[in-house]
């Protein structure tokens, strides 16, 4: 399976490969330090068009594909987590709820500006009783006249400081809950009631700034339900549709983060001499190497396996899932690898794998744990 | 304003030089070509006037082989609006001279208003062309500039440019006039994807020698006046050497050397 993107794209992905080695190299320590992505690498990344790369042409988006997003993906994740977290709200579960089940109207009125990357979306999902079963939040939405009135209180929600709009999921039925009783939102920011509370310190992806998001007897229009009022308890649904997508493109910024790392240990490997030769001349070393190299590439088919069958319309949720439990996963053992080949260099904060290293184990974690995918992966397996 | 850009692909900053067996060049297998750095803030600067002055256009211009063009493809991408390459078998091997003879020509009927390139290209570090372009086509040149203002009318240019001791000198040009590009000019952009996508469609024209009205014997290796003899990597750099002991030891050791191996002191 050979996939070729266009000469376009190519000369495309050229442009950010400079553009992250040109504008965000020389700002990895000042993220890690001031947890927060200068202003400067959020605007170039709006003029490169990268808020709405798959959000379709007639919403200001570049309409590209899956696929090709999943190479945009690779080239942007050769730095720090938080760069490719700028941009992944408003070209996935921020934005997509809207394009897949919102009505004409409300894709006409927030994607363009998502797509310019002029407003930040966040998706509102997780709550301090709510993480892998996210059926049982207990944020409520309740009719008052012709509004919702939402309480509640979400966390660990990425760019929820910078962020415009919110797609925010609440429980319009306690009994029905998963099934027909859970209903998305549209929340904008300034919305009375809508308090962005504490900001997380969180071991990586510094700078994407999860945060806590209150609803207190925070009304919204009967306008901003997700597809209109004839959606309300189907945003369990519009979620799930959300996060599936999100977990091949996560998968392409794991392998970007592990080709990183492969290309930092096999250039120290080069350089450093231990006996009197580099360590890259070692077979324990080596073989590192080799490992990683392999498991990338493993990676990589699977990723635009799934994504092809993806981007052809093909239901495959179980794909989706070993993709990403593989490429997390992956992405652990790579970091770790590249940093034992660092030795103490690699412990150090100014180097670049250090906070590769953190990176990386969020993507365990995020959008369904490995075991919750795992979980997903046994059911499509046992269900013959 | 009508405003030509001379640009140059050359090997990208990263390359490894290799040279040729017979030393008569480099390898260029495997070598990843790009815009010549100063030539961006070429570019920049072109479309920044454009973008301030209604109805202006912006030429890029460039001689090189074949693969060049998807370097003007780079500079149209990032808003350029047409680009013409002078591509000949002839021109190989041309010195600075020739080439400045052979892009004076191709400009010559374009009437613009502004030429803009940058000070030197990163390869051969030359750093002639600009100003044997000004010589050909007559016009005031403005060479190391990294401020530049044109007037409302379109008439002047005040140019800025650093000089020793941390001054700047201000030259005032009358239009149509040659101004180089050096770093600090601008922040050049980066092509976007729909920029990349437009770039197909828009005018693009290559011309031979004979087009141009050159003769082979004018321009290219014929016409040269500067013959490269041979090509060569500097010589390898010693490894340091580290001088062991207590501090007041290795400094006598070390003036040591520096007397009577290195003989500097
Ligand atoms: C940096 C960061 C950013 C985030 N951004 C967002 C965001 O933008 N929006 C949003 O809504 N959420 C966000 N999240 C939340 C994230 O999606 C959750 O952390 C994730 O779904 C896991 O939920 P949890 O943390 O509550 O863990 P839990 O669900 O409490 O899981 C704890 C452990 O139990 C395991 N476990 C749970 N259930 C089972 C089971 N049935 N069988 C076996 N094992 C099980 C899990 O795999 C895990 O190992 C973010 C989290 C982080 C860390
Ligand atoms: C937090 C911290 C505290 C420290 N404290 C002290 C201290 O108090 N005092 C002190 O003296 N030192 C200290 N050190 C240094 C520490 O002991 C060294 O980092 C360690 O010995 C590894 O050496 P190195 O970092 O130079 O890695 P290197 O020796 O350069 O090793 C790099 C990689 O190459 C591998 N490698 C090297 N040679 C071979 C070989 N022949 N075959 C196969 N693989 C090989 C290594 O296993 C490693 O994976 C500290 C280091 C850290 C990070």
């Amino acid at each position: 399976m050979v996939f070729e993107p266009s000469a376009e794209l190519k000369q495309f992905l050229e442009t950010i490969r400079k553009f992250v080695e040109k504008e965000c190299y020389p700002v990895e320590m000042e993220i890690e330090e001031k947890g927060e992505v200068p202003e400067h690498i959020i605007k170039g990344l709006c003029q490169l068009g990268l808020f709405g790369v798959t959000t379709p042409t007639e919403y200001g988006g570049l309409g590209l594909s899956i696929i090709d997003y999943c190479l945009i993906l690779i080239e942007l994740s050769r730095t720090n987590a938080a760069v490719r977290s700028q941009i992944t709200t408003n070209n996935g579960v921020g934005s997509k709820g809207i394009l897949f089940d919102g009505t004409e109207e409300q894709k006409k009125k927030y994607l363009p500006s998502l797509a310019s990357g002029e407003k930040m979306a966040s998706f509102a999902l997780t709550e301090p009783g709510a993480g892998s079963d996210a059926s049982a939040i207990s944020t409520t939405a309740v009719k008052k006249g012709s509004n919702w009135a939402i309480n509640g209180t979400k966390y660990f929600i990425t760019n929820a400081p910078r962020a415009s709009i919110f797609t925010v999921l609440a429980l319009t039925d306690k009994e029905k809950r998963a099934r027909g009783g859970i209903t998305a939102f549209i929340v904008e920011k300034g919305t009375p009631g809508l308090v962005i509370g504490k900001i997380f310190k969180a071991m990586g992806n510094v700078g994407s700034k999860p945060a806590e998001v209150i609803f207190e007897d925070c009304q919204v229009p009967e306008e901003n339900i997700i597809g209109g009022p004839k959606m309300v308890g189907q945003g369990f649904r519009t979620a799930m549709k959300s996060l599936n997508e999100a977990r091949i493109t996560l998968s392409a910024s794991m392998i970007g983060f592990a080709e990183r790392a492969l290309k930092l240990a096999r250039d120290y490997a080069k350089i450093r001499v231990q006996f009197g030769k580099p360590i890259a001349e070692n077979q324990a070393i080596q073989w590192m190497l080799a490992d990683s190299a392999t498991e990338i590439y493993a990676s990589r088919c699977m990723l635009f396996d799934a994504a092809a069958r993806v981007d052809a319309g093909q239901k495959v949720d179980a794909m989706c899932s070993m993709t990403k439990v593989f490429a997390s996963e992956m992405l652990c053992r790579v970091t770790d690898r590249s940093l034992q080949i660092h030795g103490g260099t690699g412990y150090i904060k100014e180097s670049p794998i250090e906070h590769l290293y953190r990176d990386a184990r969020m993507f365990r974690i995020v959008e369904g744990t490995s075991e919750i995918q795992r979980m997903i992966i046994a059911r499509d397996v046992l269900k013959d | 304003m009508k405003i030509g850009v001379l640009m140059k692909q050359v090997p990208d900053t990263e390359t490894k030089i290799r040279i040729k067996d017979d030393a008569s060049g480099i390898v260029v297998d495997g070598i990843k070509w790009v815009m010549n750095p100063y030539d961006e803030y070429a570019v920049e600067e072109a479309l920044r006037i454009k973008e301030k002055k209604a109805g202006s256009t912006v030429t890029i211009i460039s001689m090189g082989p074949k693969r060049s063009v998807e370097t003007i493809r780079t500079g149209l991408a990032m808003g350029a609006d047409s680009g013409i390459l002078i591509d000949d078998p002839a021109l190989e091997g041309a010195d600075c001279y020739a080439t400045a003879k052979a892009l004076a020509k191709v400009m010559e009927p374009e009437n613009f208003d502004l030429i803009l390139c940058g000070k030197q290209a990163i390869d051969d570090d030359s750093a002639q062309v600009p100003q044997m372009v000004a010589e050909f086509l007559g016009m005031p040149q403005a060479m190391v500039i990294d401020k530049l203002v044109v007037s409302d009318d379109g008439k002047k240019a005040t140019c800025y440019r650093r000089i020793e001791g941390g001054a700047k000198e201000v030259l005032e040009v009358d239009l149509p006039a040659i101004v180089a590009a050096e770093k600090g000019l601008n922040e050049p952009r980066y092509a976007s994807l729909p920029g990349i996508m437009k770039a197909k469609s828009k005018p693009f024209k290559e011309i031979n020698l004979g087009a141009l009205g050159l003769k082979a014997e004018e321009v290219g290796a014929k016409g040269a006046k500067l013959k490269v003899k041979k090509y060569f990597l500097p010589a390898e750099k010693a490894p340091g050497k580290i001088i062991p002991g207590e501090p007041e030891d290795a400094a006598r050791a070390l003036v040591k050397m520096l007397r009577e191996e290195a003989k500097v002191v």
